[in-house]
């Protein structure tokens, strides 16, 4: 009998493996855009965001992930910034959430290359 | 004329060793000016070709030559904002050229033959060192030693500004690398040591005017003059020897170039938005006067001096890594505004923000002596994908469409300002962006990523051709630019502040006079951007007292927070945001008025006086009963038609 009809589900087990994940993205952020650290992932950024009323994407959630070092939804949903800057005025920490973008962009460029984007 | 006969036995005075220096640097640079030219102008476009072709046989070569006068030798914008910074300058170019013109003169008229090569003019004294005794002589020495003189008082305000810049009304100026440190100090050499070789060599013949006659005859009662005088004719000649050598690798480049800039810009040709001869040429045009320095908020309030076109161009030349001095700048067009050569230095920015490799677009060869323009393949930044926008947008036919933008979204004032505005006005209005809408794409152009950017052009473009507006009314600057710019659609572009003149022209809209102070911000991109500086005081003055601050018009400052600027972080910014609401209120106003939202959020965060969007300021004093249109019957008939016909 397959899982689905069971009536109960199996989850994947959820783990964040540090040691496995590549935290390369997020230090060059750091690096260049200090505030990003200032991020307590209020998520008021995605609530207000142009881009997310058309498309999947998320500041906020990006934020945890490049923390993380799980590059790969990042990887794929950073181009679907507009860069229309409301995420900016909205932020309560003073993030400066283009440069985190902008960087974010940067970073997957120089370490990657354009193909993989 | 005279002495002919007694100088002609001696046969040194035709030609001495000293003069080969200067006779290499002068023949070199000569030359190498012609080659520079015929690169840049066989890199034109075809059309640009056609264009500078027809610039040089019509009215505009005429207005390229008193613009040439009148800005590469009198310096006239300098001298108007800044008059000792500008005497500096013109003692320097004007002065060298007349005395250039007057020693050619002074060599085919008193000298032995006509047509002279011109190290016979340049080292005239040296050659005729008896010259002077007739009228008209004294006075032509008279006039060279004035000429002199003149070069030297601007030269020595050059010396102080370098050491003193706040002096000669300069807040800062330009660092520089060693090789304009070298340049400069040989051009620095240039006139004390002509000035002391001729007056030696006047010295020991007794004659010479009131400045190298005077010296002359004081240095010989002390010194021996005639022995003394050979190696500073041998410093002269080498100071400008050297200058001409180092002036293609130099800032100095902007001599010769300058000339060529100016034709060309009289032709038509503007930078466009990718690197090409016009860049080029704009790049070495660039004489580094750092005036944009001055003028750059984020210099003068944050203190952050490395980013300034001066210093962007220079890193350009020299083929540096720019990315940073690219993006770190508001884009606010002061320093466009400001830069004396006018050249188009926000543009020439744009270009380093679209390409994406991060290389150097030119390639230095031969110890930068010639450069190489690089092919890169074309690179997108890092999508190479399009976006997929899914939208639940309804679209509605009418007339006029409202396009708030993202910033109006976060200013809600301004919005529910212009909704009453529209209501008062009877106005069939579908508001596009009500419930959702896209960016206009000009924030991601500004990052220089105009593939995605056209992608939101597009859809954006799909919705306005749907509704078939013939108008589309925005109350963002920002939109309104990209809006106008780079939008194929049919309607009319207004920005609120057009519209609602338009409204009080007609008479749609009455409302009452509110007796408030008002002081009015320009913001950048609707102001020196888009050029619209009338139609907001018109307004203004419709409703309120309009006072003035120094900071307006062309030279008004930015609130700080423009989109434009990627790096800047957020306490810059305040810093900027609150320099501006302090000079704006200055004059101690009720409201500080401005017509871009993002400009309201920024300066309403910092200040304590009100700042408010003229459409606010408008609504506000709207009272019941408003002036009758009668424009929304032709649109109730064509959407009836619209319903006959499905």
């Amino acid at each position: 009998m397959p899982a689905s009809k069971f009536g109960y589900t199996l989850s994947e087990p959820r783990v964040i493996d540090y040691e496995a994940n590549n935290r390369q993205i997020a230090e060059y952020i750091f690096e260049h855009e200090p505030t990003f650290r200032l991020c307590i992932e209020c998520g008021a950024c995605a609530a207000t965001c142009t881009a997310g009323q058309f498309m999947t994407f998320s500041l906020r959630e990006l934020n945890v992930l490049l923390k993380r070092g799980e590059n790969d939804i990042p990887r794929q949903r950073i181009k679907n910034c507009m860069f229309c800057g409301k995420c900016i005025l909205v932020c309560p920490r003073g993030v400066n959430t283009r440069s985190v973008i902008f960087h974010a962009r940067e970073a997957f460029r120089k370490t990657e290359g354009y193909e993989r984007l | 004329m005279q002495g002919k006969l007694s100088e002609k036995p001696k046969a040194m005075k035709d030609f001495d060793p000293f003069v080969i220096p200067f006779n290499i640097g002068l023949y070199f640079i000569l030359i190498y000016s012609v080659v520079r030219c015929v690169i840049w102008f066989r890199q034109l476009s075809r059309a640009d070709k056609l264009r500078l072709q027809r610039g040089f046989f019509s009215r505009a070569f005429g207005g390229s030559l008193k613009e040439i006068f009148m800005e590469s030798l009198i310096h006239r914008k300098i001298l108007k904002s800044k008059p000792i910074l500008g005497y500096m300058h013109m003692s320097l170019a004007f002065g060298w050229f007349l005395l250039i013109v007057f020693g050619t003169l002074e060599a085919d008229i008193f000298g032995k033959s006509h047509l002279n090569p011109p190290y016979k003019a340049i080292f005239f004294r040296f050659f005729n060192p008896e010259h002077g005794t007739t009228l008209l002589a004294e006075v032509w020495e008279f006039i060279m030693d004035f000429l002199l003189a003149f070069i030297l008082s601007g030269l020595i305000l050059a010396i102080i500004k370098r050491f003193m810049p706040r002096a000669v009304g300069m807040k800062k100026t330009t660092r520089h690398t060693l090789r304009d440190k070298i340049a400069l100090t040989a051009l620095w050499l240039v006139f004390p040591s002509r000035l002391i070789a001729e007056s030696l060599t006047c010295g020991a013949h007794g004659s010479g005017s009131f400045l190298t006659g005077t010296i002359g005859a004081w240095l010989n009662s002390f010194l021996p003059v005639e022995s003394l005088a050979y190696p500073f004719w041998w410093l002269y000649s080498l100071s400008l020897g050297v200058f001409f050598i180092l002036l293609p690798v130099t800032r100095y480049m902007h001599i010769p170039t300058e000339l060529f800039l100016i034709f060309m810009r009289n032709s038509g040709i503007t930078t466009g938005d990718r690197a090409g001869s016009f860049y080029e040429v704009e790049l070495h045009s660039c004489s580094s006067c750092g005036i944009c320095i001055d003028a750059c908020q984020m210099s003068f309030v944050t203190g952050i001096t490395s980013i300034q076109p001066v210093y962007l161009n220079k890193a350009l030349r020299n083929n540096e890594d720019v990315t940073e001095k690219a993006y770190n700048c508001l884009m606010c067009g002061r320093c466009e505004e400001a830069c004396p050569v006018g050249i188009e230095v926000s543009a020439v920015r744009m270009i380093q923000r679209r390409n994406k490799t991060g290389k150097p677009l030119y390639e230095n060869r031969w110890m930068g002596y010639f450069r190489e323009r690089l092919n890169h393949e074309a690179v997108y930044n890092g999508t190479g994908r399009n976006l997929k926008l899914s939208s639940n947008i309804k679209v509605r036919k009418a007339d006029t469409i409202y396009f708030a933008g993202c910033m109006t979204h976060l200013t809600p004032g301004i919005k529910e300002a212009m909704l009453k505005i529209f209501k008062a006005a009877n106005e069939n209005v579908w508001f596009m962006d009500e419930t959702e809408g896209a960016c206009c794409g000009r924030p991601l152009m500004l990052a220089g990523n105009d593939r995605e950017a056209r992608e939101l052009i597009n859809f954006n473009s799909d919705l306005i051709w749907k509704s078939g507006a013939t108008r589309l009314i925005t109350s963002c600057p920002i939109c309104f630019n990209v809006f106008r710019s780079s939008y194929y659609i049919d309607a009319e572009i207004l920005h609120h502040s057009q519209y609602i003149k338009y409204l009080i022209d007609t008479g749609a809209i009455r409302f009452n006079y509110s007796h408030k102070k008002v002081v009015y911000h320009d913001p950048c991109e609707l102001g020196r951007i888009a050029g619209i500086y009338e139609e907001p005081r018109d307004v203004i003055s419709w409703v309120a007292d309009l006072a003035t601050v120094p900071e307006e018009l062309e030279k008004s400052l930015c609130c700080g927070n423009s989109l434009a600027n990627i790096i800047l972080s957020p306490v810059q910014k305040n810093l900027i945001a609150t320099d501006t609401i302090k000079r704006l209120t200055a004059p101690n106003p009720d409201i500080v008025a401005t017509s871009c939202p993002l400009c309201k959020k920024t300066l309403s965060k910092v200040s304590k006086t009100r700042v408010a969007d003229i459409a606010e300021i408008v609504a506000e004093e709207i009272s019941g009963v408003q002036g009758k249109r009668t424009r929304t019957a032709s649109v109730n008939i064509r959407e009836m038609v619209d319903q006959l016909l499905g």
